[in-house]
């Protein structure tokens, strides 16, 4: 690893080693500018381009080195076509999938936006993406309002309230979160924690059972609740590491001002930390429901997939199958175009809403303007 | 720092009285501290909670010398034995695959932002899809991958395929980790650079990437990290396998994620059942261990964002 002062100073002394440079050398004069007494100037393209006139029609006795360009250009069109490449990618994934999902969607005989049904296998297509969609937005969004008060709380404890030296051991134990793979949740979600709050479960389906939202479980372990309380702690870690950055450049003034006024610590956070951080935050809570509206695997071992023929249930205490267990669910099974289309066509409109949310994320954190 | 607000003996004007926060503001502000450092807890507990019940039902197998040197192969549920051998070597290969070509992407994409395409259309156009890519879910990319290389090239299912996959997933890691600390990089270095007339490719390779080097590193590892834990492309794009297979275009590869989704059904008192939390807690280790070496990385770093 190179140390970057060193490496700096490295360049200064030895003229030798810019001499043997491959890349300088086909020039006229090169050579002997290096030993010159008059002081040259090696005139260099891609840094200061608008500055080249001025030094060809400067001082006498100035002799201008020629350096190849071969190396630059080259360089130049790699990294363009890097990052071409990232633009045709994402272009690409849209294209495909539409694509491929388009005769499907062409030979399907329900309504694919209003349609409950899904049956793929076989010559007729009848599918709809009615029940995946509430299935996916309703846990999603439980997610959302069970995590973002935490990430917010914990955001504030770091940033305004802890001391610089607890905070960081702290912020890692949450960055930590993150690296649990979404698997482990699962397989803790459905065997650990849906028994833990399943008689909680049962108790609010009892008492408020007849509010359609929490009716009589279908199925307390395997629930879209337990599946929420899952996603909820899984984008924890990304909503609180975002907010924390953004309400740790709160301006010291806007900070110092309110306190100069006799407020409270919260009185501090309420006036000054929360609405610098607001944009920030909402632009952290999209890119966390963007997390949870596509999370696969542990959505898919929690969630109980009805057994077909039962009536659908908006519950968040019934099973279900949001689009992304769907697919991977059924993943053994794509042997069909047809079928595969279908499967496809709910992977496009995942991409879609995903699409969608992040973009809103985007637009909102550069708005904001409290990103760095 | 309250204190300063309520508390200050230095004033002698007389008008100026110095009250604590009448009680309603006292009682608020400690209602807002208590939820904040609740909320801490709240957020520890489910880490505790998760890593403990890992640990407790894996440790044993984990301690043995075989989990790590044997394969699954001729090893049913309900016999004891055996290791993950397979799982890791399929975890790490296909996500070494990934990162060959994730990483020069990553970073020539990031030089591409940095140094050459800065401020301009193409450059927010291109951050734009970065951002975007890092939002796509793994099973989208996992399908994309699907429709390319299967439905229209006609491939088979393979590890390669996996790979391939992932590559979608760890590419927006390694290209915003790099360029933020391109970012960093000060400029008088690249100046002091073209100053002694080397060019602008060579600043970059020699000067640039070296300093950043270590950040560099830190979102490599990050991604590494990442795509280990990734279940959903594996699912639909290579069957599990229980024997060791090194050959990444082979249809079947064993991973650590599939060997716990192949697993986790069983009856909890069988001995496979145990082997499904091992290979949960060798896991959570690689993870862990990524993730640390990467805030080890960049704690030793000389780049600091400030």
């Amino acid at each position: 690893m190179a140390v970057p002062d060193t490496d700096a100073t490295r360049r200064v002394e030895p003229a030798p080693a810019a001499a043997e440079d491959p890349s300088l050398s086909p020039a006229e004069g090169h050579v002997e500018h290096m030993h010159s007494p008059v002081p040259t100037v090696v005139h260099h393209r891609p840094s200061a381009p608008e500055k080249i006139d001025q030094v060809d029609r400067a001082p006498r006795g100035v002799k201008l080195a020629k350096i190849s360009q071969t190396g630059d250009r080259m360089f130049r069109a790699l990294a363009t076509t890097a990052g071409l490449a990232i633009v045709l990618l994402v272009l690409f994934i849209g294209i495909f999938l539409l694509a491929l999902a388009l005769p499907s969607l062409q030979a399907n005989q329900d309504n694919f936006l209003t349609s409950r049904n899904w049956t793929v296998s076989g010559t007729e297509l009848a599918f709809g993406i009615a029940g995946l969609f509430w299935t996916t937005v309703l846990s999603s969004v439980l997610a959302l309002a069970m995590s973002v008060p935490v990430a917010v709380g914990v955001a504030l404890c770091l940033t305004q309230y802890l001391h610089k030296r607890a905070s960081g051991p702290v912020s890692f134990v949450v960055d930590l979160l993150a690296a649990v793979p979404s698997i482990i949740f699962g397989l803790w979600g459905l065997t650990v924690l849906g028994p833990f709050l399943a008689p909680g479960a049962e108790w609010v389906a009892s008492k408020v059972g007849w509010i359609p939202l929490f009716s009589e479980n279908i199925d307390p372990k395997g629930s879209v609740f337990v599946a929420a309380v899952v996603l909820a702690i899984m984008i924890l870690p990304i909503v609180t590491a975002i907010s924390r950055d953004v309400f740790a450049q709160t301006p010291r003034d806007h900070i110092e001002a309110a306190l100069s006024l006799g407020a409270t610590r919260w009185e501090v956070v309420r006036t000054a930390v929360l609405p610098y951080g607001r944009s920030g935050v909402i632009s952290a809570s999209m890119l966390g429901l963007g997390r949870a509206l596509g999370e696969t695997i542990a959505v898919m071992i929690i969630l109980s997939t009805p057994a077909p023929g039962t009536p659908f249930s908006p519950s968040i205490f019934a099973g279900g199958e949001t689009f992304a267990s769907k697919i991977a669910n059924n993943a053994a099974e794509f042997d069909t175009p047809s079928k595969t289309g279908a499967f496809i066509a709910a992977g496009l409109v995942l991409f879609i809403v995903t699409f969608a949310v992040n973009a809103t994320a985007r637009v909102i954190a550069d708005r904001g303007g409290a990103k760095s | 720092m309250s204190a300063m607000t309520t508390t200050t003996s230095t004033s002698t004007d007389a008008p100026l009285s110095f009250r604590r926060p009448s009680g309603g503001r006292t009682i608020k502000n400690a209602l807002a501290t208590v939820y904040v450092f609740l909320a801490t807890v709240l957020t520890i507990v489910p880490l505790a909670w998760v890593l403990y019940t890992v640990i407790t039902k894996g440790i044993r197998l984990i301690l043995t010398q075989q989990w790590w040197l044997q394969s699954q192969r001729g090893i049913t549920p309900r016999r004891e034995g055996g290791g993950a051998y397979h799982a890791i070597v399929g975890t790490v290969e296909m996500a070494l695959i990934c990162a060959a070509i994730a990483v020069p992407l990553g970073i020539l994409g990031a030089i591409f932002l940095i140094e050459y395409a800065k401020g301009t259309k193409l450059a927010r156009g291109v951050s734009f899809m970065v951002d975007i890519l890092s939002g796509i879910p793994s099973i989208v990319a996992a399908l994309f991958i699907y429709a390319l290389f299967i439905t229209i090239f006609g491939f088979g299912r393979s590890a390669i395929a996996v790979s391939f996959a992932l590559v979608l997933l760890m590419l927006p890691v390694v290209l915003r980790s790099t360029e933020e600390m391109l970012k960093l990089v000060p400029n008088e270095l690249r100046e002091a650079s073209y100053a002694l007339g080397v060019p602008k490719w060579k600043t970059i390779l020699r000067v640039v990437i070296p300093t950043a080097f270590s950040g560099i590193m830190t979102g490599i590892m990050l991604g590494l990290a990442r795509v280990m834990g990734e279940t959903a492309p594996l699912l639909i794009l290579v069957s599990y396998a229980v024997g060791i297979n090194f050959s990444p275009t082979s249809d079947t590869m064993g991973a650590l994620p599939t060997m716990i989704n192949s697993g986790r059904d069983q009856a909890p008192q069988l001995p496979g059942y145990e082997r499904v939390w091992a290979a949960a807690l060798t896991l959570i280790l690689i993870s862990m261990l990524l993730n640390l070496l990467a805030r080890a990385i960049a704690r030793a770093s000389k780049l600091k964002e400030k």
